[in-house]
């Protein structure tokens, strides 16, 4: 079998479009994700029963389904559960109900992630904050949180780049993410497995490339 | 002088163990308190319910009449307006030593809090030292920063908590009477908790001595070196042995070393046998006494020599000697009975 890899240089311009969208749904999703689980987390850490038991009844649902299955459960949910809430058909479009799939579905992980990372934070900083007059809520934003963000940054940034790779699965609702892009260009130009390797080769380079960095940051943040 | 904090009979348990039983003590305004105690006696406990960490089972915690804890009931520890300072320091590592010291005061417009920071690290010793970070100090100065810290926001009361026993031997000492001068000159209320006597000796008006969940005595340093509540205390302040004695009237008393004549009845009944306690500076070293102790083993402290003696019955004693008679181990010594008041118990007590 021989490759031939032609139709990929006039192919770029589609395909950086379709690694732009890829990169503006990892954005958002990790902004999302680290919010919500950092919410959750702190649900989790609550002294009140009802709220630790929700939130963790939340992460262990959210990471005992296949991610694909979330994708596609709220394709279809999303517009449904929208129409029901406002009365009116909202239209939501692919992109944002893979947005919220992955928001919701990150954040059972990234709040597992800060929930250690405020646990590593000694207890004695909470009481020094408590004697200088601030309440629970601002010890955790201005002493807890800011530190344990700190030591977590590199365990988060892994993550994100799982998720980076798991970005791909919205294939599944048809969005054209950078992997979707690759496949249709490749059967359009018929090459389909020179567009397929492609694609492989610069997930692999970003993915491990941004790998690299999280360590050499981790290695300067543990001296 | 009134009293500005009231721990009235609180009690506190841990499960099935009480670690604070009914215990009671007042410190006064300007006053700086101390509680003493080996670990595990329930001292840092005592100190966490008045800062409001901990919960009291019974019993109330006063301070300026207002009650912060009861039974069912603590008043939330970032409203008592009471700064701690901790053992490890618990400085905030993410920001700089200004920003530590300024914590408390975020209410305050920014130039009065500038002005306040800067005050309080000139007065701890460090105005260079603003914009360093807590990792970049070292032990005594991150302790000096922790102290500025908690004096910020202008406390009623200062707790410490065992605050010096991360830090060198000399510099603990140096620091001690350094914080004591500090708290004094802002006439700060203050309470530390510690199990070295020569650092609540040098800390504190007021001391404390707990053992196992109850204060024993609460007192002046003198008082509890000189008159000793209960046996325990007698034992655990400064250095001493237990020595047979009999009561030969209502102020005299006998020991082996010789007899102690005092202006007061020592309250005993004649005839009985007491155990004395003998401190090392009780002993003196006479060449010219007829009663001689042979050295069984001394310790050189520069100015004195802390010899432990045995008597011809057997009986140990200690005597503190100034350091140039070097006496060798083995070698019988004169000494006498040098004491001013008697600090006895009933045998078995």
């Amino acid at each position: 079998m021989e490759f031939d890899f032609s139709q990929i240089g006039p192919s770029l311009p589609g395909l950086a479009e379709g690694m732009w969208l890829t990169l503006q749904l990892l954005a958002l999703a990790v902004l999302g994700g680290v919010a919500i689980g950092t919410l959750i987390a702190l649900a989790r850490l609550s002294n009140n029963r009802l709220l630790s038991g929700l939130a963790k009844g939340y992460v262990n649902i959210f990471r005992s389904v296949p991610l694909l299955l979330v994708i596609t459960w709220f394709y279809f949910a999303v517009p449904f559960l929208l129409r029901w809430i406002t009365g009116s058909d909202t239209p939501v479009g692919a992109f944002a109900s893979c947005l919220i799939a992955f928001m919701l579905f990150e954040a059972a992980y990234y709040s597992e992630i800060v929930r250690a990372g405020i646990q590593s934070i000694s207890r004695g900083q909470i009481g020094a904050a408590y004697a200088l007059g601030m309440t629970y809520a601002q010890a955790m934003r201005l002493v807890v949180l800011p530190q344990a963000f700190r030591k977590m940054t590199p365990l988060l940034l892994q993550q994100s780049i799982i998720l980076f790779q798991d970005t791909s699965l919205v294939y599944a609702v048809g969005l054209m993410d950078f992997l979707n892009t690759a496949r249709s260009r490749g059967d359009i130009a018929g090459q389909p497995h020179e567009f397929l390797l492609f694609a492989g080769f610069v997930y692999f380079v970003i993915s491990f490339g941004a790998s690299r960095l999280v360590k050499r940051l981790q290695q300067r943040l543990t001296v | 002088m009134s009293a500005l904090l009231e721990f009235d009979q609180v009690s506190q348990s841990y499960g099935d163990t009480r670690v604070v039983d009914a215990m009671s003590f007042q410190l006064a305004d300007g006053e700086i308190g101390c509680l003493l105690g080996s670990s595990g006696c329930g001292k840092t406990t005592v100190l966490r319910c008045i800062a409001g960490f901990e919960p009291v089972e019974s019993g109330e915690v006063r301070l300026a009449g207002e009650v912060l804890s009861r039974a069912g009931y603590a008043r939330a520890a970032h409203e008592r307006r009471i700064g701690m300072v901790f053992q490890d320091y618990a400085l905030f590592p993410h920001l700089s030593v200004s920003a530590n010291v300024g914590f408390g005061l975020r209410k305050l417009a920014r130039a009065e809090r500038e002005r306040r920071v800067a005050e309080l690290l000139e007065l701890v010793g460090l105005a260079t030292y603003g914009d360093a970070y807590p990792h970049e100090l070292s032990g005594g100065q991150q302790q000096r920063v922790s102290l500025a810290r908690a004096l910020a926001p202008r406390p009623r009361l200062i707790l410490l908590d065992e605050p010096f026993s991360s830090l060198d031997v000399d510099l603990r000492e140096r620091l001690s009477r350094e914080v004591r001068d500090i708290l004094k000159r802002e006439g700060m209320t203050a309470i530390l908790v510690t199990h070295d006597q020569h650092e609540a000796f040098a800390m504190a008006d007021k001391v404390g001595v707990m053992q196992g969940g109850r204060l024993l005595q609460w007192a002046t340093p003198y008082a509890l070196y000189h008159q000793p509540a209960t046996r325990f205390v007698a034992d655990f302040i400064g250095q001493g042995v237990f020595v047979p004695a009999t009561i030969m009237a209502p102020n005299c008393v006998k020991l082996e070393i010789g007899e102690f004549c005092g202006l007061t009845p020592n309250g005993f009944t004649v005839g009985e046998t007491v155990d004395v306690l003998l401190r090392p500076d009780d002993v003196q070293h006479d060449d010219a006494s007829p009663l001689t102790a042979r050295v069984e083993s001394k310790v050189f402290r520069g100015s004195a020599f802390h010899y432990t003696l045995t008597l011809p019955s057997g009986q140990r004693v200690l005597a503190e000697v100034p350091s140039h008679h070097n006496h060798a181990i083995g070698e019988p010594i004169g000494i006498r009975l040098e004491m001013d008041h008697l600090i006895a118990f009933h045998r078995g007590a």
